[in-house]
């Protein structure tokens, strides 16, 4: 049976780990290679680096730590966060990543999706969507690190990006990123019953319950970033959780 | 201990980077990109990697001349292996867009997968478990060290139906019960990344090259 993938997400500024709530107040959380190889050693299923400055201080995502990561950890990586065309991709995916997740650059000029995907395959190009509720069950896609309010309803975008050649969808909510109050279900369920390709919920997780909740609200993938930096939770810990409740997970 | 040189095989189609950093990752092995056909002869094991299409990797294959290499090579008893759409090329033809011929080394076809309920999303992304499959007498060389049950990473949409059961040395299940990877002879493939599946994927990747003839 296919398993619930757990994921760490490593948020990358400077070449260091950090992660702040809501995406400002940065903390320093170590060194990428080293924090990915212990959670390659603690059992993840995957791992996200995102480099999380990389869209407005213009930088692009360092193709050099995903070279020293790939030599290191034989799990997937996948690496987003100001990737900007084709050119980009390329580099990172030569450097050893699997997947490349596309954000800003995918909503303001989403042939970048249609391209990519008949380069490089739909199966590496993972579409990362922001999504913040503006009224009742209505969701909009922020860009920027969640700054900027693109105008698009979250669903409409991510059936968009299937039809373009997605293989993958990131979920994050913006209302709950950092607040540890579980994930956005609401939003989660809308999007994995709309669409044919799998999802990763990200954005809340606090409780161990948040995941199993992620897993019956139809995610493929469950993400989470402090709670496994400032080790609040072991990946194990949530697996040993899941298994309890029948949820198919590797050990 | 001099390290075994693998050869692999780079058409120009996908990412070979993690295949040549799991392999030296090893230690046991060389990992030797090559990218051109007449320099096969040279190795005793050889890994045709791959992502994509089955149809535009078979036309990188041909306008290369690796088609007619890789035959002669394999006839010449040495071992490769086939990883992901690497795996589906060794057989006869694929369903991908269209109908497209495949090498041909063994029998059997190239199917997609049916959605049989809502929550199965397709591609089949992620870990699954496998079924290691004894009654193949190559079986234990390409999983020895591996309980059953053990789970590997796959990304794939489609999945080989060898004609001949009894080449199948694992089984997965995803909708279907299909064949995760094949020990034929001198022929190894898996639909799954022994690249990308940690501890468990390496120890496939050191028998393979425990098998290989320095």
């Amino acid at each position: 049976m296919l398993k619930l993938r757990v994921i760490p997400c490593l948020d990358i500024a400077q070449n260091r780990v950090v992660k702040g709530t809501n995406f400002i107040n940065l903390r320093d959380a170590g060194d990428p290679v080293m924090v990915a190889e212990q959670y390659n050693l603690y059992g993840a299923d995957e791992i996200i680096f995102l480099d999380i400055s990389a869209t407005y201080e213009n930088r692009y995502t360092t193709v050099d730590l995903v070279e020293k990561t790939a030599k290191k950890i034989f799990i997937p990586l996948t690496v987003g966060g100001g990737i900007k065309n084709i050119e980009d991709i390329r580099n990172i995916l030569n450097a050893g990543a699997d997947k490349v997740s596309l954000n800003s650059a995918a909503v303001y000029n989403s042939r970048i999706i249609k391209d990519a995907s008949n380069i490089f395959g739909k199966q590496c190009i993972v579409v990362a969507i922001d999504a913040k509720m503006i009224k009742n069950n209505k969701w909009n896609v922020f860009t920027h690190g969640g700054r900027i309010d693109s105008g698009i309803d979250a669903i409409t975008w991510a059936n968009k990006a299937v039809e373009l050649g997605a293989g993958e969808i990131l979920l994050t909510s913006m209302d709950k990123d950092g607040t540890k109050n579980g994930y956005d279900l609401d939003l989660l369920k809308k999007i994995s019953e709309n669409i044919p390709i799998p999802v990763i919920a990200s954005g809340g997780a606090g409780k161990l319950n948040d995941f199993s909740d992620a897993y019956y609200a139809g995610a493929s993938a469950v993400l989470a970033a402090s709670l496994f930096h400032y080790k609040e939770f072991t990946i194990k810990n949530v697996k040993q959780y899941l298994k309890s409740k029948d949820i198919p997970v590797r050990f | 201990m001099r390290l075994k040189k693998i050869a692999i095989i780079d058409y120009g189609f996908g990412n070979i980077r993690s295949v040549v950093n799991a392999l030296n990752y090893c230690a046991t092995a060389e990992a030797v990109v090559i990218n051109s056909p007449v320099e096969m002869s040279r190795f005793n094991g050889a890994i045709l990697p791959g992502v994509g299409a089955f149809g535009p990797a078979m036309h990188f294959l041909k306008k290369k001349g690796f088609d007619e290499a890789i035959y002669n090579y394999v006839n010449t008893g040495k071992l490769i292996y086939g990883i992901c759409l690497g795996f589906q090329l060794f057989f006869e033809k694929s369903y991908e867009n269209g109908i497209h011929d495949g090498l041909r080394l063994i029998p059997g076809e190239v199917k997609k997968f049916e959605k049989k309920n809502k929550n199965m999303k397709i591609p089949h992304m992620g870990w699954n478990n496998i079924k290691i499959f004894q009654n193949n007498s190559y079986t234990k060389k390409m999983f020895k060290s591996i309980t059953n049950n053990e789970s590997f990473y796959f990304v794939h949409s489609y999945y080989v139906m060898p004609i001949n059961l009894l080449q199948t040395s694992s089984f997965c299940e995803f909708g279907v019960k299909f064949c995760s990877s094949i020990t034929y002879k001198n022929i190894w493939g898996s639909q799954f990344h022994p690249e990308k599946s940690g501890e468990k994927g390496l120890v496939i990747l050191k028998n393979f090259i425990k098998e290989v003839n320095a």
